[in-house]
């Protein structure tokens, strides 16, 4: 079970009269292994997930995962939490699809044909293995995703963020990679606007402006977001 | 947005005795081609021999010699222009052994590429760079540093071209500046979403 404390964490892009605050007096204690942050576009969820994984360093407050500052320990964070973002384009470093699941382990310390037994469960898992060789920018959105979580995963972490990775996907891509989610071992904390994804999740967080205006089950927490976005 | 990395003559799956050699193999008689190329081009007919090697190793690899030509493409007027000035400059023979040196090495570079994994080139180049560890320098960054040098190149000219469709969608007048300022933003923000992605895979030091 993954811990992670926000206390008080506020953010502020710009200094002097630019300044913005995107984030503001945020807090949780996030236990649940299944975590929706849902808002509109610029609430500020995907600032606060990327501090999740210590990607920003709050401008005010602290957040821990598992005990660890995000601010002073940023490296032993992240190799508990991997990160999913929402264009995976960005994501794939390497130009084939096993040697991109493998980087994440060049600094392992592992083996070659340990690493390439691991790539090779991973594919398997994620039906990417006839693709193996193939170069990675060429595959379809759902399996660039995949190859995205893939990649994530090989590091073994304890928890998952993602930041909207179905918003560039069609409804069937979106459904799919919905459906690896919910078979995922690892805490998930996942920022969306596609709501169904959340429906057996635990907890979701409600953000507006800035601030966690709801937090509650997916029913409840949805049901505020659809009033805010009435207005 | 679909930018793909392997338009660069990057490596393409294969069996061939050409995919099997090592990677440091490949490197090495690539080095002792370049500097052998000073050589080389003093006799016109040697040089198209090479040519003739390499393209011999496109077809063993399994890929078509049009895959050679497809390479050395971008750079064809380059190369008329050097085989014009050295006619002009020396003689004839000099004006086919310059630039059909410079393709040959150019061919060749492409044909190590397209026969070895990119990881396998990094993995040289980190072991080749090892001993200056005692100097403080990182070979795994060195080896990263490369790698998204290669990977980047392609990326930038994706940028250019969708930057290029959507100023002609919109204007269709040619502007320098209406090009450079989106290209330049948005490989700044490419560059920015790599670095994250870099960072939140382990390799933030």
């Amino acid at each position: 079970m993954v811990h992670i404390e926000v206390d008080h964490v506020g953010h502020r892009y710009g200094q002097g009269a630019l300044a913005r605050q995107v984030l503001d007096g945020v807090s949780a204690d996030l236990t649940e292994s299944r975590i929706g942050v849902i808002g509109h576009n610029g609430s500020g969820k995907s600032t606060f997930v990327r501090m999740l994984n210590a990607l920003l360093i709050p401008s005010q407050g602290v957040i821990k995962v598992n005990g660890l500052d995000t601010a002073s320990e940023a490296k032993k964070v992240r190799r508990l939490a991997g990160f999913l973002f929402t264009d995976p384009d960005t994501q794939i470093i390497m130009p084939t699809v096993a040697e991109d699941v493998a980087f994440g382990l060049r600094k392992s310390g592992l083996s070659k044909p340990e690493i390439a037994a691991r790539v090779d469960e991973l594919l398997e898992r994620f039906g990417l293995s006839g693709h193996r060789e193939h170069p990675a920018h060429l595959l379809s959105g759902g399996q660039k995703q995949l190859l995205a979580l893939a990649s994530v995963l090989i590091t073994s972490p304890q928890l998952i963020i993602m930041d909207e990775p179905t918003t560039l996907l069609d409804l069937r891509n979106a459904r799919m990679i919905g459906q690896v989610i919910g078979e995922l071992s690892q805490t998930v904390v996942l920022a969306t606007h596609h709501l169904h994804l959340l429906d057996d999740f635990d907890r979701v967080l409600v953000f507006d402006s800035g601030r966690l205006v709801a937090d509650g089950t997916p029913t409840e927490a949805i049901a505020h977001y659809r009033r805010l976005m009435e207005v | 947005m679909a930018i793909g990395i392997n338009t660069l003559g990057l490596y393409q799956q294969g069996s061939s005795v050409l995919h099997r050699v090592s990677a440091w193999a490949k490197l090495i008689g690539l080095v002792v081609l370049g500097a052998a190329s000073i050589w080389l081009q003093s006799r016109w007919w040697l040089v198209l021999a090479v040519l003739g090697l390499v393209v011999v190793g496109y077809l063993v690899a399994g890929f078509p010699v049009g895959l050679m030509f497809k390479q050395l493409r971008p750079m064809i007027w380059l190369l008329v222009f050097i085989a014009v000035m050295n006619w002009w400059s020396f003689d004839w023979q000099r004006g086919i052994a310059v630039p059909g040196m410079i393709a040959t090495l150019v061919a060749a570079a492409g044909l190590v590429t397209l026969t070895t994994p990119m990881s396998a080139l990094i993995d040289v180049v980190v072991r080749a760079v090892g001993p200056l560890r005692r100097f403080g320098v990182d070979p795994e960054r060195v080896g990263l540093t490369l790698m998204l040098g290669i990977r980047c190149v392609p990326v930038v000219a994706g940028l250019a071209s969708e930057v290029r469709e959507a100023q002609i969608a919109r204007t269709a007048t040619h502007s320098f500046r209406a090009f450079a300022v989106p290209l330049l933003v948005r490989a700044l923000r490419d560059a920015d979403a790599i670095g994250d992605a870099l960072v939140a895979r382990g390799f933030d030091d």
